[in-house]
């Protein structure tokens, strides 16, 4: 295996996800978890660029690491920020879950650990978001709008949802 | 040409869903269990992203995939945020154990 800098660029932003991931499981303040993921995301954007994925890597800024967590905080805000994430869950259940999450990774990883693929060169890079518009618009037309409608009644959904309903009681 | 093997691509991924898994299962705060889920979406992305690349005839289908994934996450955080909200104002809770009016 050759220490190209593309390599050290791949084990650069793996250590930097994990390393948010880690983070998440071990900080104990709420909000500090999230902004420790934000990290996590931001690496896994310049993984998609390393897999020539410009666009998605894109997204994956805006959504993620601007929306998503964005949203998360708003949540974390709105609801009660100041506790801790309290410890008290029991040691054996911890202890069971991550035997069987460890088992769950070991078979995978036997898996894929020489997972020998076949590699030929790919166009995927050159104008990369305009091969995306292409197919989207052409081939994949009818999932592109199922998810407008989809977008549409998540949005309204969660609107009624969250819309506090207290005067129902009081005005009629 | 790529000079990084497929399968550190899919171990990064493993890692991280492995990550998101244990954080959703033991986590006590909804927001983290929801933020959790949306790291093993982002774990499966990973995966999509690498198979269109590597592979006898890469395409641009598994960049698509991943972008539908994306969008539907989003929604998806979302709808949960606003469940969240309103079991929040009913129950005074954030707590996942206490959310358990379906089990008696």
């Amino acid at each position: 295996m050759t220490f190209s800098g593309e390599f050290l660029a791949f084990m650069g932003l793996a250590l930097v996800a994990i390393i948010g991931g880690v983070l998440l499981l071990n900080l104990t303040k709420v909000v500090h978890m999230v902004v420790a993921l934000i990290f996590t995301f931001v690496a896994i954007a310049g993984i998609y660029v390393l897999l020539s994925a410009e666009f998605v890597a894109a997204v994956q800024i805006l959504i993620y690491s601007g929306a998503i967590t964005i949203i998360m905080l708003f949540g974390i805000m709105l609801t009660k920020h100041d506790d801790e994430s309290e410890p008290k869950t029991g040691k054996w259940r911890k202890l069971l879950v991550f035997l069987g999450i460890a088992g769950f990774a070991f078979a995978v990883y036997i898996g894929i650990y020489n997972f020998n693929i076949v590699q030929v060169p790919t166009t995927l890079h050159e104008n990369n978001t305009m091969q995306i518009g292409k197919a989207l618009y052409s081939k994949y037309i009818i999932p592109f709008e199922l998810t407008s409608a989809l977008l549409l009644v998540a949005l309204v959904g969660s609107i009624i949802l969250a819309k506090n309903e207290k005067k129902e009681g009081d005005s009629e | 040409m790529s000079s990084v093997p497929a399968s550190a691509f899919l171990a990064l991924a493993l890692i991280l869903f492995c990550i998101g898994l244990y954080g959703a299962l033991t986590k006590r705060n909804t927001v983290i269990v929801l933020i959790s889920i949306e790291l093993m979406l982002n774990a499966v992305n990973i995966n999509l992203v690498t198979f269109s690349k590597y592979g006898l005839n890469p395409s641009i289908t598994g960049q698509i995939f991943a972008l539908f994934t994306i969008s539907v996450a989003a929604a998806e955080a979302a709808v949960g945020l606003a469940i969240l909200i309103s079991l929040y104002r009913a129950k005074k809770t954030v707590n996942i154990d206490e959310m358990d009016i379906m089990k008696h």
